[in-house]
């Protein structure tokens, strides 16, 4: 289970990679997993406003069609349209390649709310249990 | 016959786990206000007096009636294999075609027909089928709003008033604001529609033909709507499509429309037939069931119900619809009856459409005082001007054997003596030579 110790993690197996301003969100290893082979993707689209732990996407995948929370309030810069033709990308890659979006954080104190690596990681564990 | 369950005994054993101590005060908690005082429900009544009843029910309606009444429904010859083929038990008691192993027929007919509403729009998806005309429209309006993020949709007047009423009624606890633009001369207006189009618009729907049964080419239209973002959304009529230009040759995102006139009986509150077909980048917001073919293990054609995921049973209160069924026996009509037709008999079918709406036109302009209005092409209905109220006319007419047409003062304001006039494959050159004669004399008398 791969959990980067340099992003920030919801409860629902969101992740953030703040970087200034701005944050890339996706979906953790963990999430993927679960999911199994993912299908579809729908994207938030640009220019959108999302809340924090609020609807912002959804993944569909060859089990359940699941809805995606925003890590962080902020307006959404670009999506990643790769996804469109290989939404697999996810499965293979949830860190890098299968981003989902980067939004304009809105307010950078609400990062309090989220989890760092080792706490998500105690987290996941928890669930196994 | 008792459709309650449970036997008393039950229902006492049920109370005492709950721990009520009658069935009232079970639902005690449902405030008084909202219980019904009465039922008001008369007693009940034997078989044979209820159809008696009915029987003297039906005896009220005007039968035998020659049709030139069309108004979005049309009386089209059925073929008898439709009735026969479809009236199959493997069909007609058949149940929702959940289980694909044990649903293949089914399965597959749902997915021929998809094939042949996609062939008539032109347009790469159809879903599995819709309530009715109405619904479709409002499903594509549902739709442009969920594409597009947008609340406002442009409704051209042209647009049957039963649909733009369903669409105002399925959407009034919704914020979305509908604008109605003008029909002159039988066409849309463009100018009143590019004005209301803007940044915000969703969507602009008409309608080919129009209520008044004139026919458009909308692909100025299309081009301008897309050029805003939005979607263009027609509702046609199926059978006009084997002559005219398509919903996708046109440029139309999405296309509904009536299937009742393929091969599905004229009967006063359906059940009819929706349909509705989108280009490819949309499908993803369908309404309802979509069946799929695909191959199993062994490599074997098989269908499936797919794109689950839009739906109510996955997707709960995010699903694109609350739809979670179809229309699947008129559906199935409507298969049987293109497939009968063939590609070709469909064409020859519109064909002898058009033409003889034209010989009915060509026959009724030569009565005094009749104006048939030509400003536009018409397909196989027509709007004709009278020098008296339409809406007696057609009481007139009803006494000597002919339902003459629609009265558009019902609809629209203003057109009191127009009447709209359909003619299809059915109406024999003397009917249409008597039609005129009987309508020339109500006129005089």
């Amino acid at each position: 289970m791969l959990i980067p110790d340099n992003l920030f993690y919801t409860k629902d197996h969101e992740w953030a990679k703040i970087e200034g301003n701005n944050a890339t969100i996706g979906i953790t290893d963990f999430a993927q997993s679960a999911l199994g082979d993912i299908t579809f993707i729908d994207l938030p689209k640009a220019g959108a406003a999302v809340a924090q732990f609020k609807f912002c996407a959804t993944v569909e995948s060859v089990k359940a069609a699941s809805d995606i929370y925003a890590p962080l309030s902020g307006k959404v810069i670009k999506a990643n349209a790769e996804l469109n033709a290989k939404p697999e990308m996810v499965n293979r890659s949830a860190y890098d390649q299968g981003w989902l979006a980067v939004i304009e954080i809105a307010d950078l104190s609400e990062k309090s709310k989220l989890m760092i690596a080792p706490q998500y990681k105690e987290y996941v564990q928890g669930l196994a249990k | 016959m008792n459709y309650i369950p449970h036997t008393e005994t039950e229902t006492r054993e049920m109370l005492k786990i709950i721990g009520a101590s009658s069935v009232d005060e079970l639902f005690k908690h449902i405030p008084a206000s909202l219980k019904p005082k009465s039922f008001d429900i008369p007693e009940g009544r034997s078989e044979f007096e209820v159809v008696e009843y009915l029987k003297s029910l039906s005896r009220k309606n005007a039968v035998g009636l020659t049709g030139f009444v069309g108004a979005g429904f049309y009386d089209h010859y059925i073929p008898q294999a439709v009735d026969a083929l479809a009236g199959r038990s493997e069909f007609y008691t058949a149940y929702t075609p959940y289980q694909p192993e044990c649903s293949q027929g089914w399965l597959q007919a749902i997915y021929e027909y998809q094939s042949v509403i996609c062939e008539l729009t032109g347009l790469d998806v159809s879903n599995a089928s819709l309530y009715d005309g109405g619904t479709a429209l409002y499903e594509a309006a549902m739709m442009a709003v969920r594409l597009t993020g947008r609340k406002k949709i442009i409704v051209d007047s042209g647009v049957s008033l039963i649909y733009r009423t369903m669409l105002y009624t399925y959407t009034s606890n919704l914020s979305i604001e509908f604008v109605e633009t003008p029909v002159a001369h039988g066409q849309s207006c463009r100018e009143d529609i590019y004005k209301c189009l803007d940044e915000k618009t969703a969507a602009v729907i008409v309608q080919n033909p129009n209520f008044f049964g004139a026919v458009d080419d909308f692909s100025d239209i299309c081009e301008k709507v897309h050029s805003k973002g939005a979607l263009a959304i027609a509702s046609v009529y199926p059978v006009s499509l084997g002559m005219l230009k398509s919903p996708q040759e046109m440029g139309f995102d999405i296309a509904t429309g009536e299937g009742q006139s393929l091969g599905i009986p004229l009967s006063f509150g359906g059940p009819y037939l929706g349909f509705i077909a989108v280009k490819k980048e949309h499908m993803r917001q369908m309404p309802g069931r979509i069946v799929g073919a695909t191959v199993d293990q062994d490599n074997r054609r098989g269908f499936v119900l797919t794109l689950q995921a839009r739906e109510q049973h996955i997707r709960r209160e995010r699903a694109t619809s609350n739809i979670c069924s179809n229309e699947a026996l008129c559906a199935l009509r409507a298969l049987i009856y293109a497939t009968l037709l063939g590609k070709r008999g469909f064409q020859e079918l519109a064909e002898l459409n058009y033409q003889k709406a034209e010989f009915a036109k060509s026959t009724l302009e030569k009565i005094k005082g009749v104006k048939v209005m030509r400003s536009s092409p018409t397909f196989n209905e027509f709007t004709v001007c009278l020098p008296m109220n339409s809406d007696e006319l057609v009481s007139k007419m009803i006494n000597k054997g002919f339902a003459c047409g629609f009265p558009l003062g019902r609809f629209y304001k203003g057109m009191d003596n127009y009447l709209l006039v359909a003619v299809t494959e059915k109406r024999t050159k003397e009917e249409i030579l008597n039609f005129a004669k009987s309508l020339e004399e109500s006129l005089c008398s």
